[in-house]
């Protein structure tokens, strides 16, 4: 494996890796802010253990996120210098904020596990609010720092250097506000998902039911409604996209010609060599539509592209089509949750329904991943759009590939224990909270 | 606005020194306890760093934020030449972070819990010690910008006596405040006995790691003597830094644990400031004499308007809920 094909492996594993605990970071305090609410307000013991057992999930995700976090923050500079030492100053400002919201969040996490019996406990309930708007704030200020790099704004290139550099500028980009809208909704769509999923999942085994129907209730009350504005959200993205990046916009619909109108291409396989498409389903005019909000529009093709700026083709093609392909899914579902709920007051004896959550435990997250690798891939060969290739930011220290073997072994295995771990609390719920008198287990 | 981030960046690297390290040392601590013991020393620690040890690696965040947004020739001229030591600095902080966590929120305690332990106090031995790697290195002279091989580019900058004096320096500093930290936590006289011998160790290690960072000053030709003796400040805090560690143990012998902490403290701040302020504001020493200077390398001006600001509200909004994290749980449960 080369150094620049190993390097960008290990960010976008790391990356990868880091989004799953940041995006449970930032949306399980929001549910545990609900139940948490619940209990203060009607005292019954259910609500209580069910924050409980959340917040001990979420201390786990937590350490794993900030962990992987603190790696990131070394690994731009590890891994791309030549990048950062242009980019730090004019993109930093988001990650100043940042880091203050990363603070609060620590501080208040630790009141909120640590501070049961110890705290006025609406000022508890208040430090786990606090916990989510902060992690939220960080979310969407790491996401303007991404946006910039698609969107590069806040200075001037003229013959090699960056000047006239403004950090408020750069992090208000254009891109900021359509990909931080779309990042929290999918973060919410995700976790929302594979939490309401498990707790499906032991409604299914009759395990304490009233204990995962209640909580099946909070988790999936926030990923429905998330579900059914990510296809809005998407829809405005695309558009943005087509304006700032077309050559991303023909990869991810494969669009190898300029046309007018454009047809949507759902599926299909590409053939990056002769650079044609087979196999899909043709929706004429609708990429005209998508992308210009006009049946009729021309949509800019690759060929409209030098061919040293095109990205990957295929792996932004299908990266994008499952994205969208699971979006729709999970928005089916939610419609048909909203429906069930509706007519019968209770999904319990819906058990095709609670399978369906089941099946769709993990699809948020793929959906999630499969998201970021069109931003990024689509980006590609750029760092920062239309101004520096990656290849120009790695690092010169070869051996790369060994990092990345290394720190895979360590991702891979961390990701088995914390699923180990879950997979305990779980099923330990039924003897930690078997009787109202939980408190022997507190710490 | 340049002296309020400067001011930070001294601040959270000291801060992250002080706190982030006193955790360091906890782990270092139980690693030298023996096994009939560990359990109670785990117990006291955890009641310690419990809620606060997110809080402690934060400043090491702010610190390299500060770093790369003002500074970033400084990051960047680190992280390609220091790159074998940062990694395997960042391989401790995330086996430490994630053993220590996932050891109390485990719901089954079985023989998992040996293998979160094991990994607990080897990487808190290991993190600290190559922190220290790459200070010592930052001032070791031996960062090579020209370098032509892979040994002299990036193993060389970093493997010399001097940083690793520095490493075991830092390592043994890190015990000190922790068993320091954990004398005023404990409950039983017993407990405290066993947390001043320790205190006792590591204080001999420091001081045998301290003259073995001179030694290897000597031998590689940084120039710590002229740093720490023939400047004035720098006489003067290492006098004060010898000072407070007599006076720490006076009082300890008196059985006053409260200001322990605060001289154990100011005795590491004050060794931080005579190794730091003859040089400053360079940052980087390089081979051949060229230095990497802070003003030099700092960033455009709105940047650093913007990341004062930043750091200034931060702190606003910070420090009291910080003050009242530590005040909090500080509160014996009698
Ligand atoms: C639960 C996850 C999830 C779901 C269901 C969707 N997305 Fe998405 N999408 C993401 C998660 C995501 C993401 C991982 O969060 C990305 C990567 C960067 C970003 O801002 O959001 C993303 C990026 C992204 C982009 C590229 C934005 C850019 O490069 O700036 C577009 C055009 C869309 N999405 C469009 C859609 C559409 C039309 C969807 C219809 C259902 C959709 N997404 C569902
Ligand atoms: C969290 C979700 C993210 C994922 C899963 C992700 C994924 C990826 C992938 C797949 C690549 C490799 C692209 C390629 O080389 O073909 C990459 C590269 C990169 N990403 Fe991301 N990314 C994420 C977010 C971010 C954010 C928030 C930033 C910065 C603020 C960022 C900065 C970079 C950089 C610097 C590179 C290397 C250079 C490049 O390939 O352009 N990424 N990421
Ligand atoms: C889309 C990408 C990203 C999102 C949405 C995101 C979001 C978050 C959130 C919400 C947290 C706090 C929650 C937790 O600790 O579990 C977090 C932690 C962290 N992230 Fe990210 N992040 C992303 C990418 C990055 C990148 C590119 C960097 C570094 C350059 C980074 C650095 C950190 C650090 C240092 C922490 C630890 C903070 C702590 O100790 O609480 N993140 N991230």
């Amino acid at each position: 494996m080369d150094d620049f094909l190993a390097a960008r492996s290990q960010m976008a594993l790391s990356l990868g890796f880091h989004i799953i605990y940041a995006c449970i970071g930032m949306v399980m305090p929001f549910f545990m802010a609900v139940s948490h609410y619940k209990w203060l307000k009607t005292n019954n013991e259910v609500y209580k253990h069910i924050t409980k057992a959340w917040s001990k999930g979420v201390a786990i995700f937590f350490a794993t996120g900030a962990v992987s976090g603190t790696m990131l923050s070394f690994e731009l500079g590890l891994l791309w210098p030549k990048f950062m030492e242009h980019a730090g100053p004019i993109f930093g400002m988001p990650f100043s904020l940042e880091g203050t919201a990363f603070f609060i969040e620590a501080i208040a996490l630790g009141f909120f596990l640590y501070g049961w019996e110890k705290l006025n406990k609406w000022f508890h309930w208040f430090t786990g609010v606090v916990v989510g708007v902060s992690g939220l704030a960080s979310g969407i200020l790491v996401v303007a720092a991404n946006a910039w790099m698609n969107s590069p704004a806040g200075f001037e290139y003229v013959n090699g250097q960056y000047t006239n550099i403004d950090p408020i500028k750069a992090m208000f980009n254009d891109a900021w506000f359509t990909q931080a809208l779309h990042m929290c909704l999918a973060a919410f769509t995700a976790t929302g998902f594979a939490v309401a999923g498990v707790h499906a999942l032991m409604i299914l085994k009759k395990q304490h039911t009233d204990f995962h129907y209640k909580s099946f209730k909070i988790a999936a009350a926030f990923a429905t409604v998330a579900a059914l504005l990510q296809p809005i959200s998407g829809d405005i993205s695309a558009k943005d996209v087509a304006q700032r990046q077309p050559a991303k916009l023909a990869a991810m619909e494969a669009l190898y010609k300029t046309e007018k109108p454009a047809p949507l291409l759902i599926g299909g396989i590409v053939d990056e060599k002769n650079k044609t498409v087979s196999k899909a389903i043709e929706i004429p005019g609708a990429l005209s539509f998508l992308a210009h909000g006009d049946f009729k529009a021309e949509v800019k093709g690759l060929d409209q592209i030098p061919e040293d700026e095109h990205p990957p083709v295929a792996i932004t093609h299908y990266a994008f089509q499952i994205m969208v392909g699971l979006g729709t899914i999970m928005m089916v579902i939610s419609v048909t949750y909203i429906i069930v709920l509706w007519r019968r007051k209770t999904v319990l004896n819906s058990k095709w329904l609670l399978k369906l959550f089941v099946f769709a435990i993990p699809l948020g997250y793929i959906a999630l991943e499969a998201g970021w690798t069109v931003t990024e891939v689509g980006r590609q060969p750029w760092i920062i759009n239309g101004i520096m290739r990656t290849k120009d930011a790695v690092t010169p220290m070869p051996g790369i590939a060994w990092s990345f073997y290394l720190f895979s072994a360590i991702y891979f295995s961390l990701s088995l224990i914390v699923i180990f771990l879950l997979y305990r609390q779980i099923k330990m719920v039924p003897v930690l909270y078997q009787s109202s008198n939980t408190d022997s287990w507190n710490k | 606005m340049e002296q309020v981030v400067i001011i930070f960046l001294c601040l959270a690297i000291l801060l992250y020194f002080l706190l982030g390290g006193a955790d360091f040392g906890a782990g270092i601590i139980e690693l030298f306890t023996s096994e009939k013991n560990r359990s109670k020393t785990r117990n006291t620690m955890y009641h310690a760093i419990g809620p606060v040890w997110e809080a402690n690696h934060m400043w090491l965040i702010i610190a390299i934020v500060i770093l790369f947004v003002g500074f970033p020739l400084i990051y960047t001229t680190m992280s390609v030449h220091l790159h074998i030591p940062l990694a395997i600095m960042l391989i401790g902080i995330i086996a430490r972070g994630t053993a220590f966590v996932f050891r109390h929120y485990d719901a089954v305690k079985d023989n998992m819990q040996g293998i979160y332990n094991q990994v607990f106090v080897y990487s808190s031995f290991i993190t600290p010690l190559f922190l220290g790697i790459i200070a010592g290195s930052v001032l070791s002279g031996q960062i090579d910008l020209n370098a032509n091989n892979f040994a002299d580019a990036y193993i060389f900058s970093w493997l010399n006596w001097f940083s690793i004096s520095v490493g075991l320096f830092t390592t043994a500093l890190c015990g000190f405040l922790a068993a320091i930290y954990l004398i005023g936590e404990c409950k039983t006289v017993e407990d405290k006995k066993r947390f001043i011998k320790k205190a006792e160790y590591m204080n001999i290690a420091a001081v045998v790691f301290g003259a073995m960072v001179f030694f290897s000053a000597a031998m590689e030709n940084v120039p710590l003597m002229n740093w720490v003796i023939y400047n004035k400040v720098g006489l003067t805090a290492v006098s004060l830094a010898s000072l407070s560690l007599v006076l720490l143990w006076y009082l300890l012998l008196k059985g006053k644990t409260k200001i322990l902490r605060l001289l154990a403290g100011f005795q590491v701040t004050m060794i931080l400031v005579a190794i730091s302020y003859a040089h400053f504001p360079n940052f980087i020493r390089l081979k051949g004499g060229e230095v990497i200077s802070l003003y030099t390398t700092i960033g455009p001006d709105k940047t650093i308007q913007s990341l004062g600001w930043a750091l200034v509200l931060g702190s606003l909004l910070i420090l009291p809920f910080l003050g009242y994290l530590f005040y909090k749980f500080q509160q014996k449960e009698e």
